[in-house]
């Protein structure tokens, strides 16, 4: 269970996130749309902590972080750990190859052992349909394969949420479906997930949910078939017109 | 004229040869006792201080940048020869009498410190911000992220313009005659005050920093190389 409390952030004088509240269920899939600037890639960085938000507060199966008081490098460590992201440009380590861009994680952070963390990546490059791609480096990738390694990186943390932001808009259109099919597997395997995305066909058939997000606010969440065919808001009906 | 001088002179250019070979030995002895370890323990210091000044440099600590601009400014804006000075004739004034030697690397990792700090700060400036992102997003820390992530990479960047600095510190060394550190170039002086033959001796020196520079680049490109098995 996810729960986003009266999440504020603010860029200097930019108020981005004007108050989110925001609870997924435990396996849930909520995807996330919302015009450019609405503030969807700062809610998910403000649920991995890449940024701080300026009040509000988070918590992820049960462990809290309350953003109103200051809180401590540890805490937000610990808490990243819950989730897992995945970026719109991979941000693959280039000096790495996949199997160790998977392995890093867990040798570094959560101390596994070696062979362990080698087994674990290998199955799960497999699990990504990259099980013969284990030792090639990221420039010797392509894009859908790179953001599968993504994935496996993620996955490789065991986090207790999936926060994707926009994984295929960088790719190649012929690539985007091999990423969504991983997606739409680990939603199937009863996988939390949060994502931020513009394919229409992924929400419809793998999110539980749909939000939209304007301005800083969620302006509409409802089952994706009731928001695409009779979105309650106008903001969100014009948005929709204007995607399809 | 010269040449003219040995060709004229077979005696004359016996002799030279004979000088040229006896002043191989103490030469060599200097470089391999005092150039080539004060060249590496100066760049190994050296290197130290400037991974630690350029973090100093990107700190968001007001202190750190402040002690690090000052300390960089400082050396590039003073002659490393009056540097040394400083170390080895002007300390003793205040009761610190150092070695030789060890005043030599002092100067010389301050120097190599100071300049190499702007290559490795430019090198990990040019990391994508994405590459912290990524490691913090799986849960590493910042000296995780930087150890693991950031500096292997800033490395890469920053071989070429590290190699050069090396090199340059290799012909710097020569200074430390200055600072009677019985160094290769030291040695030149020697021999040559004992035989008048400035131009032979000081020439088989120059031969010798280059031949030494040459097997440097060599390594460099080989370096280069093995770097490269990834692009990115
Ligand atoms: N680090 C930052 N500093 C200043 N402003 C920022 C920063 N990050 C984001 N912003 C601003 O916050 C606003 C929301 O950005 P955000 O990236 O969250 O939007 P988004 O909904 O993800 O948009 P897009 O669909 O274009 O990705 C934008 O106006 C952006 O310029
Ligand atoms: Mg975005």
């Amino acid at each position: 269970m996810i729960l986003i409390k009266g999440l504020y952030k603010q860029f200097g004088q930019l108020e981005v996130l004007k108050g989110i509240d925001l609870n997924v269920e435990k396996g849930k899939v909520v995807v996330v749309i919302g015009p450019s600037g609405s503030g969807k890639t700062t809610m998910l960085r403000c649920l991995n902590v890449l940024e701080t938000p300026t009040k509000g507060a988070i918590s992820i199966e049960g462990q809290n972080l309350d953003f109103s008081k200051a809180v401590s490098k540890k805490n937000i460590a610990a808490f990243r750990r819950l989730t897992g992201m995945v970026f719109q440009s991979y941000n693959l380590f280039p000096h790495k190859t996949a199997l160790e861009n998977v392995m890093e994680g867990p040798i570094v952070v959560k101390k596994e052992g070696k062979e362990a963390a080698r087994k674990k990546a290998q199955a799960l490059l497999e699990k990504v349909g990259l099980g013969d791609k284990v030792d090639f480096y990221p420039a010797q990738l392509s894009g859908g394969q790179q953001q599968r390694v993504g994935i496996a990186r993620a996955l490789a943390m065991e986090p207790e949420v999936m926060l994707f932001d926009e994984p295929t808009s960088a790719l190649d259109p012929e690539l985007v479906g091999e990423v969504l099919k991983v997606m739409k597997d680990l939603a199937q395997e009863g996988m939390t997930m949060i994502v931020v995305t513009h394919e229409m066909r992924f929400a419809r058939e793998a999110a539980d949910e749909v939000i939209f997000m304007d301005q800083g606010v969620i302006v509409e969440r409802d089952k994706p078939d009731e928001i695409f065919t009779n979105p309650k808001e106008e903001r969100t009906r014009k948005f929709l017109n204007m995607i399809q | 004229m010269y040449l003219n001088s040995i060709f004229a002179d077979p005696e004359r250019t016996a002799k030279l040869i004979d000088i040229a070979k006896s002043s191989l030995q103490p030469m060599l002895e200097g470089a391999i006792m005092n150039t080539i370890p004060l060249t590496i323990l100066s760049f190994i210091f050296g290197l130290i201080l400037a991974i630690l000044t350029a973090l100093a440099r990107i700190s968001n600590v007001k202190v750190f940048r402040m002690i690090a601009r000052v300390y960089v400014s400082a050396i590039r804006g003073t002659p490393l020869l009056v540097q040394l000075f400083i170390i080895f004739y002007g300390l003793p004034n205040i009761g610190v009498t150092l070695d030789p030697f060890i005043s030599a690397v002092i100067g010389f990792s301050l120097s190599v410190g100071a300049y190499a700090s702007e290559v490795i700060r430019a090198a990990i400036l040019s990391i994508p911000k994405g590459q912290w992102e990524a490691g913090y997003s799986i849960g590493m820390s910042y000296t995780q992220t930087l150890k693991r992530i950031i500096l292997p990479q800033a490395s890469k960047v920053s071989l070429p313009p590290l190699s050069n600095t090396f090199i340059s510190l290799v012909k710097d060394t020569s200074l430390a005659s200055l600072v009677l550190v019985t160094e290769m170039f030291r040695r030149a002086q020697e021999i040559a005050a004992s035989n008048y033959e400035f131009l032979l001796v000081y020439s088989e020196a120059a031969l010798l920093y280059w031949v030494i520079c040459f097997f440097l680049s060599v390594i460099q490109g080989f370096m280069e190389k093995r770097l490269d098995r990834y692009a990115s």
